[in-house]
């Protein structure tokens, strides 16, 4: 009797793995690059406000943030408006002027990103905006989310 | 003799758990890899005032003052505004197609002068000011459209000045009063 037999392809139906380590390996260097690990502590609650005419900050190098809103006390009640630069709240505005100079000085293009509460006043803003006028930081964003 | 020396097998290292170990990094960068982009409204803050200079002669027909007060009421020299007619009345006073003699005499010599107090709410501030950006960049973009036929934002670095130059963007930023 005539079998038939199943035809079989003579090659192996495989996809070859050896270029995978590469590809990720190329995916993780991307990842690697773009992570931003450290992220500042807020101590100010910031909830920003929304705009429609915004623009984007591309080099993310140059941007000093500071932090103005309702300072978090414990037991999630919100104080006075303050200030945070970095890690810590500056309590002493004028100190503000000293700062900023040193950071204008390691980056002379540098953007100060003001990253306001949109419930605080603009009182706090005012003093930060004069020492930035002073320390001769005078390009500055304000913060905003996309309105569409 | 020397030469039959037996041949060894290259010592090697096995390569195969390298996707696994790649693959456990990729996914922690994933995982902590916030790709936002900032998003805001930029300005360049004008130099201190020197104590003695006195400020440059600037006619008042060019001049627009806007005073946001601590109700979040808005004033265009003078006249209370609604926050969302900013951007048209700004429009009419930078362009002044009708040579207005109370507005502005050219869009070169259109100065907008923010003031605001100390209890101005933010969000007040940042609303006004978005709509003034918003009437410079229709402005702009109306002049792009018409002379390149395409929209501000593709243009290149040099034909962006030129456009920038037609309607610069000089907006000052007052202190609030003393109180």
């Amino acid at each position: 009797m005539a079998q038939f037999k199943k035809k079989q392809a003579g090659t192996k139906q495989e996809i070859p793995t050896s270029a995978m380590p590469d590809v990720v390996f190329m995916l993780l260097f991307f990842f690697m690059v773009t992570t931003v690990l450290r992220e500042v502590t807020l101590k100010v609650r910031i909830d920003l406000t929304e705009a429609g005419n915004i623009e984007k900050i591309e080099e993310k190098r140059l941007v000093s943030y500071i932090y103005i809103g309702p300072e978090v006390l414990s037991n999630n009640r919100l104080g006075e408006d303050k200030v945070q630069i970095d890690d810590a709240i500056v309590e002493d505005i004028p100190a503000i002027r000293k700062l900023m100079y040193d950071k204008l000085l390691e980056e002379p293009r540098m953007i100060v990103s003001l990253r306001v509460d949109k419930d605080s006043e603009f009182g706090v803003l005012t003093d930060v905006q004069e020492e930035l006028k002073q320390a001769s930081a005078f390009r500055v964003n304000y913060s905003t989310k996309s309105k569409n | 003799m020397l030469l039959n020396k037996p041949k060894r097998d290259m010592a090697e290292i096995n390569g195969s758990s390298m996707a696994d170990i790649a693959f456990l990094l990729l996914i922690f960068f994933l995982v902590t890899t916030t790709i936002n982009v900032d998003t805001g409204i930029g300005l360049v803050l004008p130099p201190p005032l020197d104590v003695d200079a006195t400020p440059p002669p600037v006619k008042t027909r060019n001049m627009m003052h806007i005073l946001v007060n601590a109700q979040g009421l808005v004033l265009m020299n003078e006249q209370p505004t609604q926050v969302v007619d900013v951007k048209q009345k700004l429009k009419d006073f930078i362009k002044n197609p009708e040579r207005d003699p109370d507005l502005s005499e050219s869009p070169q010599k259109a100065i907008v002068s923010i003031k605001t107090v100390r209890e101005t709410p933010y969000r007040i501030y940042i609303d006004m000011l978005d709509q003034v950006m918003g009437a410079y960049a229709e402005l702009r973009n109306e002049v792009s459209l018409s002379n390149y036929g395409r929209p501000y934002s593709t243009l290149g670095k040099e034909q962006r000045k030129i456009v920038g130059d037609m309607y610069p963007k000089k907006i000052s930023i007052a202190e609030p009063d003393k109180d």
